[in-house]
């Protein structure tokens, strides 16, 4: 992978002028690479990578293994993307194995993500089964862990 | 009650109390217990030693692997040393007779020079270098010639400087490439040249190596790799580095059966054996480790690419060095002396670099910046430096 996608994978919030320095490079072609990047699709927005434990929210998030039925012309591709549009869904990929979509869903309480499921997911044409499983807690997300080990205790100085 | 009753300074032995005190271990009192000091001084790596290495340790703890190993070290890691060996420099050694696995190269270095020094016998080794050598060479009632290194070399050691200094005392010629605290590397026509050299005058050749695989450009020219200076080699190689495993203390040494045989005789009644955690630990990085040393590799690069940038940029002149974690740039633009401008910087502006005077004489007008250290203090600190320079400049 491109060194300067691997540093905005790190922190997508560091300057132009210091990924310049670290490339070798200057900040216009750096600030033109992004650009291109952006339009081809490759970059698909920059997010802060929170700890919503930590956060005073009662969101819940739950993982859902669908089953579908793929359909003659397209396969999974069209009931994906129609799923994909709800807002409450997080993230979703087709697996191989024992089902077929696997979704990171987000709601306000659990009752409203049970809902969703039964009201919006399992009626779908093409959806032949779910299960829900609602996720307790957050050790390491986009290979961040949430609780950092304790860092720079090296000595001040030494040769 | 006799006169010449003894306190206890009285019983330092005389050649130890005129030793004197590492340049860093002063300049480290100066910094230690100051808070919200940024830390270019530090000579080892930031990241965590990677996991599946720590990992690894864990289980030898919980298998009981903690009994002494070989004296040699244990046979499966000096087996895996030798194909690291073959497959990083072509070179052949035999795990049985000619590898031996130290408490890192400190030890190794140490072992060397008491298994090969006669008192008086002068040893060439090349400045700015590691704090180490001039002590552990006269410990071994050795003679340290230091050789300078310049700035207009890129610190490359030359032939031209080596000649200046040769008697026929001499008796090794120690090497530090990739070098702390410069970050200067040898090229292939270096390292010829060099062997040339060491072979024309008889001499026995110790190279530090420690740093290799942190090598950015221009290939990894190790001495290992030439085989007329096979039989005069002693070659040191350690996990700290690259592997960041400085806790573990584990180096080792290359050289031929005769030499390897000699050291491993003090090793064995000094040391007995390098960790035995810290074995199956090494095991483990040398066998799987590739790809957690390219990550960091990668990551140093492009600091050491940040912090020449940033140092050129606010007018300290500094050569791109090709390996090691430090940078060494020139102050003498600013008219303070290395240690004035490093005590300054430390004491106005919190960032902590150690003047280059404390690696020799030659080292006088530069600056040892470590940048194995986080992007974010890496900035603040040239930042720091920076309306530092701007300041003085007015």
């Amino acid at each position: 992978m491109d060194a300067l996608l691997d540093l905005l994978k790190k922190n997508a919030r560091e300057s132009d002028a210091t990924l310049a320095k670290l490339l070798g490079t200057t900040e216009q072609e750096v600030r033109a690479r992004i650009a291109a990047y952006e339009q081809e699709g490759v970059i698909r927005g920059f997010q802060a990578l929170l700890n919503t434990d930590r956060l005073d929210t009662n969101d819940v998030r739950a993982v859902i293994e669908l089953r579908i039925r793929p359909e003659r012309e397209g396969g999974f591709d069209r009931v994906a993307a129609r799923i994909g549009k709800f807002p409450q869904v997080e993230s979703m990929y087709l697996m191989s194995g024992a089902y077929d979509l696997l979704l990171f869903v987000k709601g306000a309480s659990l009752q409203e993500v049970a809902n969703f499921v039964s009201a919006r997911l399992a009626p779908l044409d093409g959806v032949l089964s779910t299960a829900t499983h609602f996720m307790l807690k957050t050790y390491k997300d986009q290979g961040v862990l949430m609780e950092s080990e304790p860092h720079d205790d090296r000595l001040q100085v030494c040769p | 009650m006799t006169t010449d009753s003894k306190s206890a300074p009285d019983f330092v032995a005389p050649h130890v109390r005129s030793l004197p005190k590492s340049g860093i271990r002063d300049f480290f009192d100066i910094v230690a217990g100051r808070k919200d000091v940024i830390s270019l001084g530090i000579g080892e790596p930031d990241f965590q030693t990677p996991w599946h290495i720590r990992e690894r340790a864990i289980e030898a703890i919980e298998r009981g692997a903690t009994r002494y190993t070989s004296n040699l070290g244990a046979p499966e890691l000096r087996q895996a040393l030798a194909a690291y060996m073959r497959q990083s420099f072509q070179s052949d050694y035999d795990w049985q007779h000619e590898i031996l696995v130290t408490v890192g190269v400190s030890e190794a270095f140490d072992l060397a020079m008491r298994a090969v020094l006669s008192p008086g016998d002068e040893v060439l080794y090349h400045e700015p270098c590691f704090v180490a050598y001039a002590p552990l060479i006269r410990m071994a009632h050795g003679v340290p010639v230091p050789v300078e290194t310049f700035r207009k070399d890129d610190f490359r050691l030359t032939v031209a400087e080596l000649e200046k200094k040769v008697t026929p005392r001499t008796r090794a010629l120690l090497l530090n490439f990739p070098n702390n605290p410069t970050g200067a590397t040898l090229d292939r026509a270096d390292t010829e040249a060099l062997a040339d050299f060491a072979i024309r005058h008889n001499l026995l050749v110790i190279s530090d190596e420690v740093y290799s695989e942190l090598t950015y450009e221009g290939g990894r020219h190790s001495m290992a790799a030439i085989p007329r200076l096979r039989d005069r080699l002693i070659f040191l190689n350690g996990f700290s580095k690259a592997w960041s495993m400085t806790g573990f203390r584990l180096g080792y040494a290359c050289a031929p059966a005769p030499l390897t045989d000699a050291m491993m005789k003090i090793h064995q009644f000094g040391m007995m054996c390098a960790s035995s955690i810290s074995q199956t630990a090494g095991l483990e990085a040398v066998r799987h480790g590739d790809a957690a040393i390219a990550e960091m590799r990668d990551s140093y690069h492009l600091r050491r690419n940040f912090v020449v940038a940033s140092l050129n940029e606010m007018g300290l002149d500094c050569f791109m060095p090709r390996g090691a974690f430090y940078v060494f740039p020139s102050i003498q633009s600013t008219g303070l002396s290395s240690k004035e401008f490093a005590l300054r910087l430390l004491n106005e502006y919190n960032v902590a670099c150690v003047p280059g005077g404390a690696f020799g004489a030659c080292g006088e007008g530069f600056l040892r910046c470590a940048y194995a250290t986080g992007m974010e203090p890496l900035k603040e600190a040239m930042d720091r430096m920076k309306t530092f320079v701007r300041a003085l400049a007015h």
